[in-house]
């Protein structure tokens, strides 16, 4: 078991790497001398050239890497050419709407995916089941602004009952934070309600032509809990990992759905980073998403051992 | 899946039987359905012209934000009135939302089509390579696992914040993103094939490795390979949108569905339609490649098909 965990932690740094490598050569690439975009339009070329000194930009590439990643390494990830801040208090101070958004999401959809899932496999072949699929292939079709446009129009122009856009900080009261937030959650969490709605009926229908559900249902155990309490648990391993990679939905969705709702995150953050032409704040954002969406996937297959115990490595 | 004949027809009124075939229809009706509105959005895209439209970029600064079925007559010099209906309203700009949304299928296709083909052929040939000269193998797929952690959406915006805005760099950016999910297919099949005795026997007959691959590997590929570029396909379509509406896909000039929608969402509280077309077609067109792709793949690959 330890040494599964360490063997897994092994493989992650290497995929982190390339990552890190890729990040770094992409925006490296690009025209335009970072030093003299943060000096600004007034700097002589010495004043250029020692910023060029002290970031490391004299340096080979290979060199100029490996400060570059000790940099991050730290935590310095460089200054905003745009924000005129560095990224780090750039990123911090817009991380807060970013995992509220992302955990009311996912709470959601949890909540909503799952049953559905589990009806739609049970009443298998039935108007039910169709239309739990339909909404599926719905949700994979429609994009998340027309839903964000549509759950708007809907909700806070003809029903006037929830505000139309903006964000409130959770210091500055949980009800109008969790308000605020209803329209953007429910709107992100349409895609991955009908990816984990999918995947959990398929996956307790082939849990359903079982021996042992048949033996459950043998000794008279209600049907409710035969679903849950045999079928599910059996079926969740595929669950909890298509969660775990809609992750990388969910953060694509992020990103639009903060510009729809004005909300002050990462996602609008790397909107605005990529109309600017800022680099650095674009590499940090890249970097940071791409770690927490590795990490949660890392997580998850560690907690397959605790989930299904029959899986031993 | 094959089933013996005689058990078929036995079972051809039985319950399960009735089951089978009414699951065929379903199956059949997404593929007519898919490829009804998919062809229906091939015609309007080439008739783009004759379909009662105007120049989509045409700004008229005197008929800004009206709403959809507004008619504008115009007095020739002879004293004829000759009238135009502007069916889905115009923008901010005076532009008519019908002639764009039209011409916008263009570019959604255009982009749809050449993605799905792109990354599948890229992905075929770095996968068939991956998965049958081992020692390439390990770096390839340390590579793709790489790109494969970066979110598909974020990779495309970092890649477009790269180059010029264009039609050609937006397709590069969607199609990196997809490259390794058809690598990783491919180099299953090929994992999974290369040990078949007819594959061992076509290597003691001094077959040369370009020649098996491309004649008894590479077949076993495509059926998965049309599934995937359908499904790709769709994806690209929603993707193009989404870097549009967000302001960094196709330069706003261009007449395309997320950049009528980006240019109506200042004013989106009282003039909705600049949205609700174009969101339409493009709903209902990713949906009809998405159903088409599910149909597909219950009928080519039922392997998979069971899964999902």
């Amino acid at each position: 078991m330890t040494g599964y965990i360490l063997r897994r932690l092994a493989a992650t740094v290497p995929v982190m790497l390339i990552v890190a490598v890729l990040v770094f050569l992409m925006l490296r690439l690009t025209p335009g001398d970072p030093a003299a975009i943060i000096a600004g339009d007034n700097a002589n070329a010495e004043q250029i050239a020692q910023i060029r000194t002290r970031l490391g930009l004299d340096q080979p590439l290979f060199t100029q890497f490996f400060i570059w990643f000790a940099n991050i390494l730290h935590g310095d990830f460089g200054e905003s050419f745009f924000f005129k801040k560095t990224v780090a208090e750039l990123i911090a101070s817009r991380i807060e709407p970013t995992i509220a958004l992302s955990l009311f999401t996912i709470t959601l959809a949890v909540v909503i995916a799952v049953p559905l899932g589990v009806l739609a496999a049970y009443k298998q072949g039935t108007w039910i089941d169709k239309i739990v699929m339909g909404f599926s292939v719905l949700g994979f079709s429609v994009p998340v602004f027309v839903i964000g446009y549509s759950l708007i129009y809907l909700f806070a122009i003809k029903l006037n009952w929830l505000p139309v856009q903006g964000y409130q900080r959770i210091a500055d009261g949980l009800g109008g934070f969790l308000i605020r937030l209803l329209l953007p959650a429910l709107t992100l969490s349409v895609i991955y309600i009908a990816l984990i709605a999918r995947m959990t009926r398929a996956s307790v229908i082939d849990v359903l032509g079982e021996d042992y559900i048949r033996t459950a249902r043998a000794k008279g155990q209600v049907e409710i809990k035969v679903l849950f309490r045999h079928a599910l648990k059996n079926a969740a391993v595929p669950i909890v990992t298509v969660i775990g990679l809609g992750v990388a939905l969910l953060i694509g969705g992020v990103v639009v759905t903060e510009s729809v709702f004005t909300i002050p995150g990462l996602g609008r953050l790397t909107v605005d980073a990529v109309l600017a032409r800022d680099y650095p704040t674009i590499q940090a954002v890249i970097l940071l998403f791409s770690f927490v969406y590795v990490l949660i996937n890392l997580i998850i297959d560690l907690i397959y051992t605790v989930v299904d115990p029959r899986i031993r490595y | 899946m094959s089933v013996e004949p005689t058990t078929l027809a036995a079972s051809a009124d039985s319950p399960a039987g009735k089951r089978r075939r009414s699951a065929s229809l379903a199956r059949d009706a997404g593929i007519i359905f898919g490829t009804a509105v998919i062809l229906f959005m091939i015609a309007i895209a080439l008739a783009a012209p004759w379909l009662g439209t105007k120049n989509p970029a045409e700004i008229n600064p005197t008929l800004r934000n009206r709403t959809p079925g507004f008619e504008q007559t115009i007095r020739q010099d002879d004293g004829s009135a000759r009238s135009f209906t502007y069916r889905m309203g115009t923008d901010s700009l005076g532009r008519d939302i019908y002639s764009r949304v039209i011409y916008g299928a263009r570019i959604s296709l255009i982009i749809g089509a050449s993605v799905a083909f792109l990354s599948v052929a890229l992905g075929l040939v770095i996968g068939l390579i991956a998965g049958y000269i081992r020692w390439l193998d390990a770096i390839v797929m340390r590579l793709m696992d790489g790109l494969m952690a970066i979110p598909a959406i974020l990779l495309a915006i970092a890649l477009v914040s790269l180059f010029r805005a264009g039609l050609a760099s937006v397709i590069v950016a969607i199609v990196v993103p997809e490259i390794p999910r058809v690598v990783r297919l491919v180099r299953s099949i090929v994992l999974s094939v290369r040990t078949e005795p007819y594959v061992e026997a076509a290597i003691c007959a001094g077959t040369s490795t370009p020649a098996l691959l491309a004649r008894h590997i590479l077949p076993n590929t495509i059926p998965a390979l049309i599934v995937q570029g359908t499904f790709i396909c769709a994806s690209a379509i929603l993707i193009e949108a989404i870097l549009s509406f967000l302001g960094i896909g196709i330069p706003p000039e261009t007449p395309t569905w997320g950049n009528i929608m980006a240019e109506g969402r200042g004013l989106f509280r009282l003039y909705p339609h600049n949205i609700f077309f174009p969101g339409i077609c493009l709903a209902l067109t990713v949906l009809a490649v998405n159903v088409l792709g599910d149909g597909l793949r219950d009928r080519l690959d039922p392997k998979l098909a069971r899964r999902v």
